[in-house]
């Protein structure tokens, strides 16, 4: 059977899912971006890859728009006129996501909601507004349906953002998920409060470290999908990514991996990368065709390229030849090579001429990639590998807060916490004050005993994934990918340090 | 209680060098104080209640050496007549706590006050303060005297857990570098009380007065049982000696559970949600500042 014919009669994918599916396929059926022998050879080897983003980009992985220009002129394209009250604005938003697409077809950036929303409260009763904000974000939940999609509040304590946090907590939704842009200069510890609070029973939101992030790009930022920082009002026109652990097996020793392989690698991503750029902006006529380029939502200019990386974990295990008694993230050695590894990826990326990446002063940008699907042996990022986290919580978020020093454009780590946590939610602001304060750029935290478990950084339910895996067909296709990655990273093993 | 000398930087009522035998650090506790806190666990205590869901915390190693064949680990010798546990290769199977017969555990650590400190403050900035607790940890009054001294100079905030039975009126100083004492009190009628634990309850309730007009009450704690102590009338009389202060106290109501208890009480059940509600609601009609239910 074809390809298109598995997917036509596949038995546990919906009617949905086998459109997306088959649009993928019909992509990848054309080939217009030439790639290198050696590209060729180093993506045969698991070495580096284009995260299945399809062979002919024909829209940007991430668009981030600017909805507060949706929420000030309406829509021209959309016939809205400007929003007036608050059901003109969650409708005409909710009929607005429906245009905003991604690498996965759908808005992975849903706005910064308490800033676009507060403005629309004034005169009505928290129970007017409730069962309101219930609905909208039942909404996306439904019909987004997918866990890379993401909501913005912060880092100024609002009443929307308040009342978001009260009723994302009643309603358990896997998306869209929360990141709260948190600086304790400005944020209020009563709202941060809240947000601890909520975290712990539905694993949102996640924290950003504002006064780090507010200075990446010029203008407003995002942060969307799997902790993506991206410019506001653009986004990310690709992420590529160098397989740490497919190019440690190549190499030889430690010195053939530095001084051959990883700059070979580093510059093939960089060349394709700039090919698929050149594609979307040149020959695919996104932003020619697109009203959110036309009303000013999304501009051309503040698109970038990110440049991924991922599995530092297994490649310096692999490069050290370590077992079990040395492991990265504890072990000096291992920890001192992967900084080495690390400043020379970002001197070579920090020096090639980007095409079309005004917005980053023509450069692509870094990220900690943080896995895809049920890969096996590669730890998303830099991460430590799910088993061999130190003991002690903060030495390892003193190893985050050094290899986050890399990363502009997302880098981020995952703890379970115990439920207790709930009743003590200033000893996770400590934790998260603390972390910022020596420059970890992005954390998060769920509920160990949760239905809400985070992935590589979005949100797949333990009950939804079940049921995938016993053939039934969910609705939200994350629930795939969260199946697949759970299974092969352990994710049920995460350590918990933050417990009696 | 071991301490080097008397003649000292902190003053000659206390002395500089002490030493006591440590039972566990953990660097981030969720339960011992506002705000995240290293909890430190001195070994040793002076009662034996039998809800203790640490037992192994209370008696100091013998070095009966009953534990050392039991280690699948091989962590566990014999050194001078002393057992001696070395936690660079102990799996932490907890095999030695299991067949101890005298409360204890070999996996102490003798540490100097300045070493607990210094591994105290390598935890900041992720944590506000540190918590003493036990066993108990007032049998050590100098140790926590020159503990606190260092971790207050290194701006974490003290507080102390302890059983109350050590009465605060005759350590002032030690109080005016802790920022609060949280305070179990674990039965109201001396009866209950000698039940529950050995001894009477006559410490606890002066220090419950004491500490309440010092200001220096962080938390009063009221664990609550079926049948082995007077947990409504033990709220009642806290609130009646707090008096006016009822108001800015806060109180712990905890749900006796087994886990880790072993003894009389090791298969005793839960008191029921109902009474632990009636309990709650009788805290809150009293007029407690805060109650939290756990």
């Amino acid at each position: 059977m074809s390809e298109f014919m598995d997917i036509i009669t596949s038995d546990n994918l919906s009617y949905k899912q086998k459109v997306l599916h088959l649009a993928q396929a019909a992509e990848n059926s054309e080939h217009p971006i030439k790639t290198t022998a050696e590209f060729d050879r180093l993506f045969a080897a698991h070495a580096l890859d284009d995260m299945c983003e399809g062979n002919a980009p024909y829209r940007p992985r991430y668009i981030c728009p600017d909805y507060q220009v949706f929420a000030q002129n309406g829509s021209e394209f959309l016939r809205f006129d400007k929003p007036e009250t608050l059901d003109d604005l969650l409708w005409g938003l909710a009929a607005l996501y429906d245009n905003v697409p991604s690498v996965t077809s759908r808005p992975v950036y849903v706005g910064q909601l308490d800033k676009i929303i507060d403005p629309f409260l004034e005169g009505m009763t928290d129970a007017e507004i409730k069962p309101r904000l219930r609905r909208f974000l039942n909404h996306i939940d439904r019909t987004v349906a997918s866990g890379y999609c993401h909501a913005n509040i912060g880092p100024e304590d609002t009443r929307a953002g308040r009342l978001l946090l009260e009723v994302d907590r009643e309603l358990m939704n896997a998306v869209p998920n929360f990141t709260l842009k948190y600086d304790p200069e400005v944020t209020s510890d009563e709202f941060m409060r809240l947000a601890v609070k909520t975290t712990m029973v539905c694993s949102n939101p996640a924290f950003a470290n504002h006064r780090i992030h507010k200075e990446t790009y010029p203008g407003e930022y995002t942060v969307v999908s799997c902790y993506n920082v991206l410019p506001m009002g653009g986004g990310a026109y690709t992420l590529s990514r160098v397989l740490l652990p497919g190019l440690a097996k190549l190499a030889t020793n430690v010195d053939d991996f530095m001084n051959n392989l990883l700059p070979t690698a580093t510059g093939e991503v960089l060349n394709f990368m700039n090919e698929r750029v050149r594609f979307m902006v040149e020959d695919s006529n996104f932003f020619e065709t697109s009203f959110l380029a036309k009303e000013g939502l999304i501009s051309r200019e503040r698109f970038c390229g990110m440049f991924g990386v991922a599995g530092m974990s297994e490649c310096v295990a692999e490069l050290l030849h370590l077992d079990s008694s040395r492991t990265y993230g504890k072990d000096d050695e291992a920890n001192e090579l992967a900084d080495q590894i690390m400043v020379k990826i970002a001197d070579q990326v920090n020096s090639f001429d980007a095409v079309y990446s005004e917005v980053f002063g023509g450069r692509f940008t870094l990220h900690a990639q943080a896995g895809f699907s049920d890969q096996q042996g590669v730890t998303p990022g830099v991460r430590i590998k799910v088993g061999d986290e130190p003991a002690n919580l903060y030495d390892h978020i003193r190893h985050s807060a050094r290899m986050h020093r890399f990363f502009n454009s997302g880098v981020s780590d995952i703890f379970p916490a115990e439920p207790t946590a709930e009743r003590n939610p200033d000893a996770v602001v400590d934790v998260v004050k603390a972390a910022f304060s020596i420059d970890d750029k992005y954390l998060s935290f769920y509920s160990s005993e949760g239905d809400l478990v985070r992935i590589t950084g979005f949100l797949a339910k333990r009950s939804e994934m079940k049921k995938f895996q016993s053939g039934d067909v969910v609705l939200q296709d994350t629930a795939h990918d969260g199946l697949g990655n759970f299974t092969a990273n352990h994710l049920g093993e995460r350590k918990v340090r933050m417990s009696d | 209680m071991t301490c080097t000398a008397t003649e000292t930087t902190l003053g000659a009522a206390h002395p500089t060098g002490c030493v006591a035998p440590v039972n566990k650090i953990i660097p981030f506790s969720l339960v011992d104080g506002p705000g995240s806190r290293t909890a430190v666990f001195l070994q040793g205590c002076n009662i034996r209640c039998a809800y203790c869901h640490n037992p192994e915390t209370q008696v100091e190693c013998i070095s009966c050496q009953a534990c050392v064949k039991p280690c699948p680990a091989h962590a566990l010798s014999v050194a001078d007549g002393k057992v001696v546990w070395d936690n660079s290769i102990c799996i932490n199977c907890d095999n030695c706590i299991k067949v101890c017969q005298h409360k204890s555990t070999p996996k102490i650590e003798l540490l100097s006050a300045r070493e607990v400190a210094d591994r105290c403050i390598s935890n900041m900035p992720f944590i506000r303060g540190i918590t003493t607790s036990g066993g108990e940890c007032m049998l050590r009054p100098d140790f926590l005297y020159e503990l606190f001294t260092y971790c207050n100079a290194a701006g974490l905030s003290c507080l102390i857990d302890s059983n109350g039975t050590i009465d605060f009126t005759e350590y002032r100083d030690l109080l005016a570098l802790s920022s609060g004492v949280m305070l179990d009190v674990k039965a109201w009628d001396d009866q209950w009380f000698e039940y529950l634990t050995g001894e009477n309850g006559v410490t606890v309730r002066k220090n419950l007065a004491f500490l309440a007009e010092q200001n220096k009450l962080e938390e009063v704690r009221v664990i609550v049982t079926e049948g082995w102590n007077d947990a409504e009338a033990a709220v009642d009389g806290i609130a009646t000696t707090l008096g006016e202060k009822v108001g800015q106290t806060r109180i712990r109501l905890m749900k006796f559970r087994r886990f880790g208890v072993r003894g009389p009480m090791e298969n005793s059940p839960s008191p029921s949600d109902e009474r632990m509600q009636a309990i709650e609601l009788q805290a809150r009609e009293l007029g407690f500042g805060e109650v939290v239910v756990s």
